[in-house]
């Protein structure tokens, strides 16, 4: 493991794999009536938001708290930041109050990296800009891994504005990695057209590619890019790309639907299908907690100690 | 000081006459002295340095008035001398923007105060840079001005350039207009080369085709008009392609290229570096290779720092928050030396034409650029070589952020003499 999760692109295959085995041996944790562990006692972990999130930032809150850190939340609102400090300068107060982790969203790509240049704590990337989002991108590893058995060979499809989004970039880097077959799905102008080098496919027709699908990985669309000219209409967007009931029974048998949330009903994806059971959105959630509790324990605690 | 000094044995290589000979070159009374002037000179050891007419940079942000936290005349000047420049053009887009002659008097007037070298201020195209109004660039003519441009953005429509083309025919055939060539509506949001790295650092691209549309266009407009076009710091293959048939075709245009253009490439952007922010970008190994190209069979006429000094917390700063620019007038000649002229790349005089002779043309800088013979004003660049050094702050500019800190070149400025006196000797400034 390196110093920081910084991004999926750092990870070997076997740091992967790592994580994923020590979240599963953490995921027991939030099954028991006192959801604590001793692990981290005594250190410090700041989530220092700079974007709005509610459910990266609370997951990230739960999994130190369970792990036994004191954890503080800096966020943009209201703080230093707002009233002009430069992010260096923000790091540096941190890092004088004696953070041991800095866990940062942003919406600067690039900016965790540029924070490891700064401050001594160790850093976990929460989102950075159009850049990569690891621990998302973990969490979805391990939610594939959990109910499909295996990683590699797995068929996945990324369906939306991939050009946008960081999760797509950490978890088509991941799946990669880990021996998986990736399809990245959606209207031309938001998939980079250097993808390729990825490693990935690309292909511009979804009912094509849902039946060869284990995974169909649904993205958020934001309606902003429209006015950018990206695509004519959000209508035209959900019947062209749109994940619907008809569909979905083009996928084979057990095959899952996944959305990194929050969703936008009816324009990616559709009401009926956010619920199907084959839908596993908020095992995704759940998940994150225990793939969170994982990446601050094997940073923090250097690995040493033993996972509960 | 001495006003009468002679380097002894220096090899002299002056573009504008094609000699490169080992000779004694005599300073006398602020110009290039005969023999008989030798008697009672401060002999000066060249064994071993180069003697060159002083370099000429046809485009130096000095950011006086109004960003002197980032730069003023004096610190500009100083790096430039530094750097063995004799003259430097100084970009219009102060504050206030250098778009009438009270501004372009006032840059001139701090220029000779400082006295390091000569400052020629370049004009705006537009009032205020906001490529809607053409500036009076009559009276700014009068006031000594020979090169215009909006640097930092192009002229929005081609209808305006159509007309600036035109207009400044009034003033004879050698005005220049000066474009920044990229095309507004694809780089807005951009931060970096659009490609491989853009695409998986999840940064906004600049595409190489912005250049490319607004050189074609500018070309056409060069033709319809005969009107004369500088594009500013060519950063694409293509574009050097356009312009090498372009001049074929006997089109007035003349490019220019920048020392971090022919170094870096997006690649270089892995860790996210601010220092290496430009506009336009840094492309890909295939654009640099073609710039190199472009320089050497001549398409390409002159390569330009395009200093840009910014504060530390302008740099120290998101990547996508961060100012584009580099300063360079002190790595300059270096970093050519190193990357194109010691790997046999580049032939030294051909370098030296680049760097001052052609400058100085474009520029209208009767004074710079040599010929180095008795009676020329004695402005000019001794430098070593094979001297090796790292870059590193402190700068004589105000800017730290260099796009080479941390390299190693070969080759640096010993002398530089500007107006018959020694501004720098052994590599430090005199004054």
């Amino acid at each position: 493991m390196n110093e920081h999760l910084l991004s999926m692109h750092d990870l070997s295959a076997t740091d992967v794999t790592r994580i994923l085995d020590t979240a599963e041996s953490f995921r027991e944790v939030g099954t028991r009536v006192i959801k604590k562990v001793p692990a981290l006692r005594g250190r410090t972990v700041v989530n220092f938001f700079l974007e709005n999130s509610t459910r990266t930032r609370i997951s990230f809150e739960l999994a130190a708290k369970r792990l036994s850190a004191d954890v503080i939340n800096f966020s943009a609102g209201g703080s230093s930041v707002a009233k002009g400090e430069s992010l260096k300068d923000t790091a540096l107060t941190l890092q004088a109050m004696g953070a041991d982790a800095i866990v940062i969203r942003h919406s600067s790509s690039g900016s965790p990296l540029q924070l490891t240049r700064w401050v001594d704590a160790h850093v976990l990337n929460a989102g950075d800009g159009t850049h990569e989002h690891p621990t998302q991108g973990l969490l979805d590893l391990y939610t594939m891994r959990e109910k499909l058995g295996r990683l590699e060979g797995l068929r996945v499809g990324i369906v939306g504005d991939v050009q946008h989004s960081r999760v797509a970039r950490s978890l088509s880097f991941g799946l990669v990695k880990m021996g998986a077959e990736v399809t990245l799905v959606g209207p031309p102008t938001l998939i980079p057209p250097e993808a390729p080098i990825w490693g990935v496919q690309v292909s511009y027709d979804i009912e094509g590619v849902l039946p060869k699908l284990d995974v169909c990985y649904v993205l958020r669309v934001q309606r902003e890019r429209q006015r950018l000219e990206y695509f004519p209409s959000v209508r035209e967007y959900a019947r062209l790309f749109g994940i619907t009931r008809d569909r979905v029974a083009l996928m084979p048998e057990g095959g899952l639907i996944m959305h990194p949330g929050p969703m936008n009903r009816g324009v990616e994806i559709d009401s009926d299908v956010a619920d199907l059971p084959r839908s596993v959105i908020e095992e995704q959630v759940t998940n994150g907690i225990a793939v969170r509790m994982a990446l601050l324990f094997l940073l923090l605690g250097g690995g040493k100690g033993e996972a509960p | 000081m001495s006003t009468r000094f002679v380097f002894e044995g220096g090899r002299v290589v002056d573009p504008a006459t094609g000699a490169d000979d080992v000779r004694d070159v005599i300073v006398a009374d602020g110009v290039i002295a005969g023999s008989d002037a030798v008697e009672g000179a401060e002999r000066i050891d060249a064994r071993g340095l180069v003697i060159a007419p002083g370099l000429v940079d046809l485009h130096t942000h000095l950011r006086e008035p109004g960003e002197e936290h980032k730069e003023t005349v004096a610190t500009g000047t100083r790096a430039a001398a530094i750097g063995g420049y004799t003259a430097v053009a100084a970009m219009a887009n102060t504050q206030p923007v250098a778009d009438n002659a009270a501004v372009i008097q006032a840059v001139r007037d701090l220029a000779g105060t400082a006295g390091l070298c000569e400052v020629h201020p370049v004009g705006a195209i537009t009032n205020g840079l906001e490529g809607e109004q053409l500036a009076e660039m009559g009276e700014m003519v009068e006031a000594g001005v020979r090169v215009f441009s909006d640097d930092g953005r192009a002229i929005p429509t081609a209808r305006l350039l159509r007309n600036a083309l035109r207009y400044v025919k009034a003033f004879g055939d050698d005005v220049v207009l000066a474009e920044h060539a990229e095309d507004p509506s694809l780089v807005e949001g951009g931060h970096m080369h659009e490609g491989v790295v853009s695409a998986a650092l999840g940064l906004g691209g600049r595409p190489a085709e912005a250049e490319e549309i607004v050189v074609a266009r500018d070309l056409a407009l060069a033709r319809a008009t005969g009107g004369r076009l500088h594009l500013c710091h060519l950063s694409s293959g293509r574009s050097v392609e356009l312009v090498r048939r372009a001049k074929s075709e006997g089109i007035r245009v003349t490019a220019e290229v920048t020392p971090h253009h022919l170094t870096f490439t997006d690649d270089d952007l892995q860790t996210y570096d601010a220092n290496l922010k430009m506009n336009p970008p840094l492309r890909s190994g295939e654009d640099r290779d073609a710039l190199r190209d472009g320089l050497a069979d001549g398409t390409i006429d002159v390569v330009a720092t395009d200093h840009a000094p910014h504060a530390i917390e302008e740099k120290e700063a998101e990547f996508d928050r961060a100012s584009p620019g580099t300063i360079g007038l002190e790595t300059a000649l270096g970093v050519i030396m190193t990357e194109l002229v010691h790997p046999g790349l580049l032939p030294l005089s051909r370098a030296l034409d680049v760097l001052s002779t052609i400058p100085a043309r474009i520029l209208g800088a009767t004074d710079q650029g040599g010929p180095i013979e008795p009676g020329r004003p004695a402005n000019l660049v001794v430098f070593d070589p094979e001297h090796e050094w790292v870059v590193e702050a402190p700068f004589a500019s105000k800017g730290r952020n260099s796009a080479f800190l941390g390299r190693r070149l070969r080759g640096r400025v010993s002398y530089t003499v500007y107006r018959g006196a020694l501004v720098v000797a052994e590599g430090k400034p005199t004054r």
